[in-house]
């Protein structure tokens, strides 16, 4: 599985969190509202501003800094 | 003493919901996260017996990141609730769960609210509850907080729960070497007698809890001990992975007590939420929907609030007026006292509550877009333009509460993370329009622009948002310089207003105005009466009065801004008390000039549409009310913070007003 960051997928792709490289409290916030390694997480919207995500049937909007910084493995 | 029932639950769980729900008390419920910004109490009863129930931040962990998240676990900890509720998102469990997780390992009596379980069921998503309980050790229960389901079942097992041991809860492993650590930790903390378990001290000490570490270094003892430094040292190399391994053992547990207890969907069902966000949230059209439907709202409480029921208010004030007065005719009441009524009392605080009508609109209008889960999506479409002045979007939704009543927008910056992001949003809060300072545009546009009202109210609130702006910008390359703190936003689905949380939003905001215009408002029109008319022998509400002196001293500051007069001076001078005291102050002093004047009708005699402009953004801008400021000094800690803040908004609204009036007359307006 090849690692890309979140801000490079499309809409609709589905993904694993593999590894957050935010910084220290950033990436425990996000581990701490379920971006945990692992968890998946669907692209909602990718276009201008926040990234919206789906992630275990709720909605998450993530600042594009953040979101670039979040490596995810596509799904097959 | 009655025992204590606390809420803990992450945000848009239903809390406040179900707090309401056990309480019958009004709270503010917000379809967004981290409107409890406050813990509120209230009282419910079961079984003939009265709890107390209180109600914590709403967070999504028990660590020490936000203000909230602390404020919420030393009540768990160090307030000794008998029980605790904990509110868990049936459509979401397996994040909500992790804060449970957290419970367990604070030894808490936890009952766990299955809250939404209707919004579940319509989404196919179905919860073992029965299992749940055997898995977690602690009861769970199914509701609907918001038709108030399953509250007697909740009740029962909460109570069950407080008067029984402590026992049978799932015990967390971190993985063999960590549990190893924590109990070496914990055999060491033991020798000190800390306000804490010390097994969750030692736990939170591997996670590198900031606040936990701040306890345990006041420890003499504990800090001279070889022992210590030496667990530490072996420790050090690994303290980061300790961290996220824990966090992860939570999930894991978490997910291997849902892996056969919750089954949702394959294929998550397409639901009117996304529909409507490929609208509402879209790159182009989110921004101008926004403004659109802001403009509506403030037409539309024009319409229904001004055109609709105003007169109708007017008529209302006027003839208890006249009650009053042939009432104390009737007992020949001296002489003072009828005109303080007429004038003090029904032309001052009668002006205030002139505009009660338009204020219930307005907050009925704001609590339905509120309730419908909207005011995220504004805070989505905002960060855009929020981050090119060096703000975030969830700086936004203080800004929103800040219409309401800057007093809860400051405190809403709470959910701030960054001190940054944190300072600016609490020192811009105070340029968002108030509901109290309504009353006085809506004087102004009665007076000069009556058929535009509307308009003039958004734009007023408009040039509000745009000052904030451009101060956060200034604020975040000066003062406040550094990176702002990452946009994560939870966007909850779309939900159909109900009636009764609309009501209750707005009785939230209408409570506080009619309160205020019954002690504050009240007290502070006597005072200025008492001035208005001494000393004895002057003309009363004349220049000559106390009243008059003092408005003449301060008025020259206002000259260059074109409304240089007395009164203006000190209706906005008493303003710094409470700004519903601007439109009741002015209502006294001009409706004392001549009897019977309307309000209305004499600032049509005094200003000019050039000067009420001006004299609008100057109420907009200028100095916050005591009660907002004294909440800034709570919230930033500093009296120097709430002092500044005076003096500088003050200073922007006086130089803009100037700038309105100077530029205004040259350009051949009046
Ligand atoms: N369908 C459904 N909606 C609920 C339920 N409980 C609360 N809500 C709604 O969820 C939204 C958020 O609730 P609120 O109490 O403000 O959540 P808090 O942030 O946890 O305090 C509101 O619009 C409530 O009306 C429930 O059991 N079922």
């Amino acid at each position: 599985m090849k690692y890309l960051s979140l801000t490079s997928l499309h809409v609709g792709d589905i993904c694993k969190v593999a590894r957050i490289q935010a910084g220290r409290s950033a990436t425990r916030r996000l581990y701490e509202m379920g971006f945990n390694t692992g968890a998946q997480v669907k692209v909602l919207k990718n276009d201008r501003g926040p990234i919206i995500v789906g992630l275990g049937g709720q909605k998450v909007a993530l600042g594009r800094g953040l979101a670039e910084k979040m490596l995810v493995g596509i799904e097959q | 003493m009655s025992m204590t029932i606390a809420l803990v639950g992450n945000p848009n769980s239903g809390k406040t919901t179900l707090f309401n729900a056990l309480t019958g008390a009004n709270q503010h419920v917000g379809n967004w996260p981290g409107v409890t910004v406050e813990r509120k109490e209230g009282q419910t009863r079961y079984k003939n017996q009265v709890y107390t129930v209180v109600d914590l931040p709403g967070t999504y962990s028990l660590g020490a990141f936000s203000e909230d998240e602390v404020v919420a676990r030393e009540f768990i900890l160090t307030g000794n609730p008998d029980v605790v509720i904990n509110v868990v998102d049936a459509t979401n469990i397996e994040r909500n769960l992790y804060l449970t997780t957290q419970l367990l390992e604070m030894g808490a009596k936890v009952v766990v609210a299955l809250n939404m379980v209707d919004e579940a069921e319509a989404r196919e998503i179905s919860v073992d509850e029965k299992a749940l309980t055997k898995r977690l050790g602690i009861p769970v229960i199914p509701t609907v907080a918001s038709r108030r389901r399953g509250m007697d079942e909740l009740m029962e097992a909460a109570t069950a729960v407080m008067y029984a041991p402590l026992n049978g809860h799932a015990r967390l492993s971190y993985g063999e070497s960590i549990d190893r650590k924590i109990a070496e930790l914990k055999n060491l903390l033991t020798k000190e007698d800390f306000a804490y378990p010390p097994g969750w001290l030692a736990l939170k000490l591997l996670e590198g809890d900031a606040y936990a570490q701040s306890v345990v270094d006041q420890s003499q003892t504990l800090q001279g001990s070889p022992a210590y430094g030496r667990f530490w040292n072996e420790v050090a190399a690994h303290a980061e992975d300790y961290q996220l391994e824990i966090v992860d053992s939570r999930y894991k547990f978490v997910g291997e007590i849902t892996k056969d207890t919750v089954r949702r969907p394959k294929v998550a069902v397409q639901t009117t939420t996304d529909r409507v966000d490929r609208v509402l949230t879209h790159k182009y059209w989110g921004m101008p929907i926004f403004a659109v439907i802001m403009f509506i709202v403030f037409q539309l409480t024009f319409v229904i609030g001004e055109d609709l029921l105003g007169e109708v208010m007017v008529t209302g004030v006027d003839y208890i007026g006249e009650v009053f007065e042939s009432l104390l005719l009737a007992v020949h009441a001296p002489q003072w006292l009828i005109d303080f009524t007429a004038n003090g009392i029904v032309a001052g605080v009668g002006a205030v509550i002139e505009f009660v009508p338009l204020i219930v609109i307005l907050y009925m209008l704001m609590g339905f877009l509120e309730d419908s889960g909207y005011m995220a999506r504004a805070a989505y479409v905002m960060d855009n333009t929020m981050r090119l002045v060096g703000l975030q979007g969830k700086t936004f939704i203080s800004m929103i509460v800040g219409f309401g009543c800057n007093v809860p927008g400051v405190m809403a910056t709470r959910t701030l993370e960054s001190k940054k992001d944190r300072m600016i949003a609490i020192l811009i809060n105070p340029f968002m329009s108030c509901g109290a300072k309504i009353p006085i545009y809506l004087v102004f546009i009665a007076a000069f622009f009556p058929s535009h009202g509307g308009l003039i109210l958004f734009s007023v609130y408009a040039l509000g948002i745009a000052i904030a702006f451009l101060m956060g910008k200034i604020f975040s390359k000066t003062l406040f310089k550094g990176e702002s703190s990452h946009f994560i936003m939870e966007l909850p689905p779309y939900r159909k207003p109900t009636l009764r949380n609309v009501l209750r939003n707005m009785w939230d905001n209408v409570s506080g105005f009619l309160t205020r215009a019954g002690t504050t408002i009240f007290a502070v029109v006597s005072l200025l009466w008492v001035l208005a008319v001494l000393p004895a022998g002057v003309e009363p509400y004349g220049a000559e009065s106390i009243l008059g002196r003092i408005g003449l001293l301060i008025a020259p500051i206002f000259k260059p801004a074109g409304f240089g007069s007395w009164q203006a001076a000190v209706g906005l001078f008493s303003g710094i008390a409470a700004k519903e005291a601007v439109v009741a102050t002015l209502g006294m002093v001009y409706a004392g000039v001549e009897a019977g004047t309307e309000l209305v009708a004499a600032i049509r005699e005094v200003f000019t549409p050039l000067t009420a402009v001006s004299f609008m953004v100057m109420t907009l801008l200028y100095t916050p009310c005591a009660a907002t400021l004294g909440t800034i000094r709570k919230e930033t800690g500093s009296t120097k913070w709430a002092l500044f803040s005076a003096v500088y908004t003050f200073t922007i609204a006086w130089v803009l007003a100037v700038f309105i009036f100077q530029v205004g007359s040259l350009l051949g307006f009046s």
